[in-house]
């Protein structure tokens, strides 16, 4: 049994087939890159992942706990958390906040230690802010500790919630078009940022559309047209690969119709 | 902001004064309100400054249901109603001092709040908050009501002073303005450690981006509850306090112009702060005893706050990206960063 | 006993019914509850009996009034709700907006009238009418017809004329609406002006069947109103009509079989209980959630 194992899944919207029967499996510590059109599904597949779906058919397993039914928050807790294509940062919190925000589901102290200002509170409040402090120093954002997430640059503020997903002590982080809006030197610190998560023994999926920066970061790839699994394989495999290339370009006598 | 001559000035930099001097300017602060009562050397002045104490309480309470955690509440009147009217029926058919009907009328909020909460907590914001007022509502109706408990229309009178080793606090003896003093402080202090804790984050949060905060394992409806359990408890006891100082409360103490009155102080002042919750009460509860000629625009004034509030400034006097740097607790150690 | 409450059930639901159609409305095509609508229906019911009093005639006063109202409700938008549209404002801040509003508008009919119940004239009371053996009051049958006709030509106004079109489309999707070449902001004003239109006939007509107007009116035929768009279905007209006559009808059945004090209670209880077992109402559909 794989790391995680995606078995089967369809989701279904009223009479919408959004994923349709798509199977895949992830192993501990690669970097696996879910590649396709737009609106083949692939947001969408991380929706179901994550819990903000449940999906009509199919399972969900990681490390032997099926995942499919439960609610985000457990899913989170169980190891799996994820950015957003459209940044989903706490506008109005600063930078900390922010990735102490992420560090909420093994931040334990009770009701009760709060409200009397315990020993407890206090000491792992201190080691919680200390922990985010490193975390925002790995990516570079230590000078920005005190800003507000809606005045930082676009670039900064990608980094922050990669940052604050990886503050949840995750095993699988999700990467949602993480390179969109930057420009091939951004990208190429991503890149090594992404690698040095994985060097880190994170296990990373990534949606993206920069097919540099996934043909150079990937063990592996899976290829979503229409939401069906059209390829899966390694990256120069999937370079290759006519179908793929027929899902992003489209066939050839298509072409042909209108002249 | 450009004034001649003063050029250097600006809101950043006064606030960052005024922080840096905390340590000088708090202890200073409490020392006023200590003597205030010889200060003002008036009874009328405090009857008002003790209000505007039983408002920040209120408006504390409240500010963490829809200041922090974005859940607009139409109905807190039912709670500091709840509060009011537990105290005063305990105290009276059993002749247990306030000291102790208090603390038990808070309860009997919080438990309130607590039936009304989980239920209603999964409705989105504006269902919520008609419900809410629904349920105000329902509460003012039941005092109306309730002849045998609550005494209906006619209202609980002869209501008994607190007594405290013996002696009645009175206004008089500035008893019932010490003792204010003292629940509000156990309110600003127990909501200022909730808010900054892994509470006041998940709430904060819940506003911002309730999805975020759900992604990040938030469990929102429980801090929800959470919320409006300690506003609950913290309103009922402002009502405790309020119906051994007035000794005379009616179902018209408590109605949707109370719960408006509230909700304007919050929004005046900011939401997601505590010193705005002060400066709001301080506002709202003395313009209308110092300039007597708009007593009758009163209502007229909270309702064009606010729609001018929500405007031009939803985030308050006090609210919004606060200007000082955040505060790491002690112990931690951070390396020069940019200021915020 | 039983029919004469019915009537009196129907006749005061058909109110409930008027109001809760402007509520609807707004809700449709903002998703915005729309707390001023209340203080509309009072500020309605003052001016038909301002205009009244001037004694040019009851029809062109109860017309003035009905105009003027209707020119409240676009002013409550475009004064206050548009910029905050135009600000992209979380919904809640148009919500407290609109509490504001009522605020304003209530208690400036107060300092302007005077917080005492003033008498309404009563307009339509031609004696009292026996049908299949039960007498009842004329008056009913006139404000029951009167309504019925008017929520009739509502909806054929929205079923089966361009500007309907265009109101449906925009409660659809106002952006494919705009690109379609509607005025979304001119179809949004006249939503308002029919909600202060029929705000403005229910005041007068609630007025002249219990004789009496007082500023602070609005406050519970509002949420009670507000409770029947709610049992409906919140943005469903017919949805409307039928909560309001069911608020109407458990009311009076309610304070007729368990006392006074129930009446104002099972609006709420209503409500109450609709949020929490089928908050989209009766006739409301499920919508998708997005991420």
């Amino acid at each position: 049994m794989a790391y995680l194992e995606i078995d089967n899944i369809t989701m279904r919207f009223g009479g919408l087939v959004a994923i349709n029967k798509v199977s895949m499996e992830i192993n501990k510590g690669e970097i696996v890159s879910i590649i396709g059109p737009n609106g083949a599904g692939k947001t969408t597949l991380f929706n179901v992942i994550t819990g903000v779906y449940k999906p009509t058919e199919g399972r969900i397993t990681f490390e032997g706990q099926e995942l499919q039914n439960k609610e985000p928050q457990e899913i989170v807790r169980a190891g799996i958390a994820r950015t957003f294509q459209n940044i989903r940062l706490c506008k109005d919190m600063r930078v900390i906040e922010n990735v102490l925000l992420g560090m909420h589901t093994h931040t334990d102290y009770s009701f009760f230690d709060v409200v009397f200002r315990t020993k407890k509170f206090k000491q792992i409040e201190a080691e919680k802010h200390q922990e985010a402090l490193r975390i925002l120093e790995s990516i570079g954002l230590e000078k920005k500790v005190h800003s507000y997430a809606t005045n930082l640059p676009y670039g900064d503020q990608r980094r922050l919630e990669i940052s604050r997903a990886i503050s949840t002590n995750a095993k699988i982080i999700l990467l949602d078009e993480p390179a969109a809006g930057m420009n091939a030197l951004e990208t190429d610190a991503l890149l090594d940022f992404i690698r040095s998560l994985k060097d880190q023994g994170f296990t990373i999926i990534l949606i993206e559309h920069d097919m540099r920066l996934v043909m150079n970061i990937s063990d592996r790839i899976y290829v979503i047209d229409h939401g069906l699994k059209i390829a899966e394989g390694l990256p120069k495999d999937i370079a290759k690969n006519p179908r793929v290339v027929e899902a992003y370009l489209g066939r050839r006598d298509e072409d042909a119709e209108i002249s | 902001m450009k004034i001649k001559g003063l050029e250097n000035i600006s809101v950043k930099k006064i606030y960052r004064f005024l922080d840096a001097y905390r340590k000088i300017i708090i202890p200073a602060l409490i020392l006023i309100m200590l003597a205030l009562p010889y200060i003002l050397n008036s009874q009328y002045m405090m009857r008002i400054v003790i209000m505007i104490g039983v408002y920040s309480i209120l408006a504390l309470s409240l500010g963490l249901i829809t200041g922090y955690a974005g859940q607009t509440s139409l109905g807190h009147s039912a709670f500091y109603a709840i509060g009011a009217y537990a105290s005063a029926i305990i105290s009276i058919n059993f002749g247990i001092s306030f000291f102790i009907t208090a603390p038990i009328a808070a309860l009997i909020a919080a438990i309130m709040g607590l039936l009304l909460g989980l239920p209603t907590l999964r409705l989105s914001g504006t269902y919520l908050a008609i419900t809410t007022l629904g349920f105000a509502e329902v509460i003012r109706m039941i005092a109306l009501n309730w002849n045998s408990v609550t005494n209906g229309p006619l209202g609980i009178s002869r209501i008994p002073r607190p007594s405290l080793f013996g002696t009645d606090l009175t206004i008089a003896n500035n008893g019932m303005y010490y003792l204010i003093l003292v629940l509000l402080g156990i309110t600003t202090i127990t909501i200022f450690f909730i808010v900054n804790s892994k509470i006041g984050r998940a709430l904060t949060a819940i506003r911002d981006d309730e999805t975020a905060a759900i992604m990040m394992g938030v469990k929102t409806t429980k801090y929800k509850v959470i919320a409006f359990v300690v506003g609950a408890f913290f309103a009922g006891l402002a009502g405790a306090f309020y119906a051994h100082m007035i000794r005379f409360i009616d179902p018209n103490s408590f109605t949707f112009d109370t719960s408006i009155l509230i909700l304007s102080i919050v929004i005046l002042g900011g939401m997601g702060t505590i010193k705005g919750m002060f400066l709001g009460s301080l506002l709202l509860i003395s313009f209308p005893e110092l300039l007597r000629f708009v007593q009758e625009y009163r209502f007229v004034i909270y309702g064009l706050i606010l729609v001018l509030m929500m405007r031009f400034r939803p985030q308050g006097l006090l609210g919004g990206q606060q200007k000082t740097d955040y505060k790491f607790p002690k112990g931690v150690v951070v390396k020069d960063a940019e200021n915020s | 006993m039983f029919v004469e409450q019915l009537v009196n059930g129907l006749t005061i639901g058909i109110i409930y019914a008027l109001i809760a159609v402007g509520y609807s409305l707004v809700f449709g095509i903002l998703r915005l509850v729309n707390f001023s609508h209340g203080s509309v229906y009072a500020f309605g019911a003052h001016m038909s009996l301002v205009f009244i009093s001037m004694e040019f005639g009851i029809i062109p006063a109860i017309a003035v009034s009905i105009l003027l109202t209707g020119l409240l409700g676009v002013a409550i938008d475009k004064l206050s709700l548009e910029p905050l549209r135009n600000k992209g404002s979380k919904p809640i801040a148009a919500l407290i907006t609109t509490i504001g509003i009522s605020y304003i508008i209530q208690n400036m009919l107060m300092i302007l009238f005077g917080s005492e119940t003033k008498r309404f004239p009563q307009l339509l009371n031609f004696g009292s009418v026996s049908i299949f053996g039960f007498t009842m009051g004329s008056t009913q049958i006139a404000i029951f017809l009167i309504s019925l006709v008017l929520l009739l030509v509502l909806t054929f106004l929205i079923q089966f004329t361009k500007i309907g079109l265009a109101m449906r489309g925009v409660e659809q999707n106002p952006k494919a609406s705009y690109l379609m070449g509607i005025n979304v902001n001119r179809v949004i004003t006249f939503t308002f002006f029919l909600g202060g239109v029929s705000a403005s006939i229910a005041g007068t007509l609630v007025s002249s069947y219990y004789q009496m107007v007082f500023p602070g009116m609005g406050f519970m035929p509002g949420l009670k109103a507000f409770s029947a768009a709610v049992l409906g279905g919140i943005g469903i007209l017919y949805g409307s009509v039928f909560g309001g006559l069911v608020v109407g009808i458990s009311e009076t059945m309610a304070a007729t079989y368990l006392g006074g004090s129930y009446r104002d209670a099972i609006a709420f209880v209503i409500l109450i209980l609709v949020l929490l077992i089928r908050p989209n109402g009766i006739f409301g559909k499920k919508g998708i959630k997005k991420v």
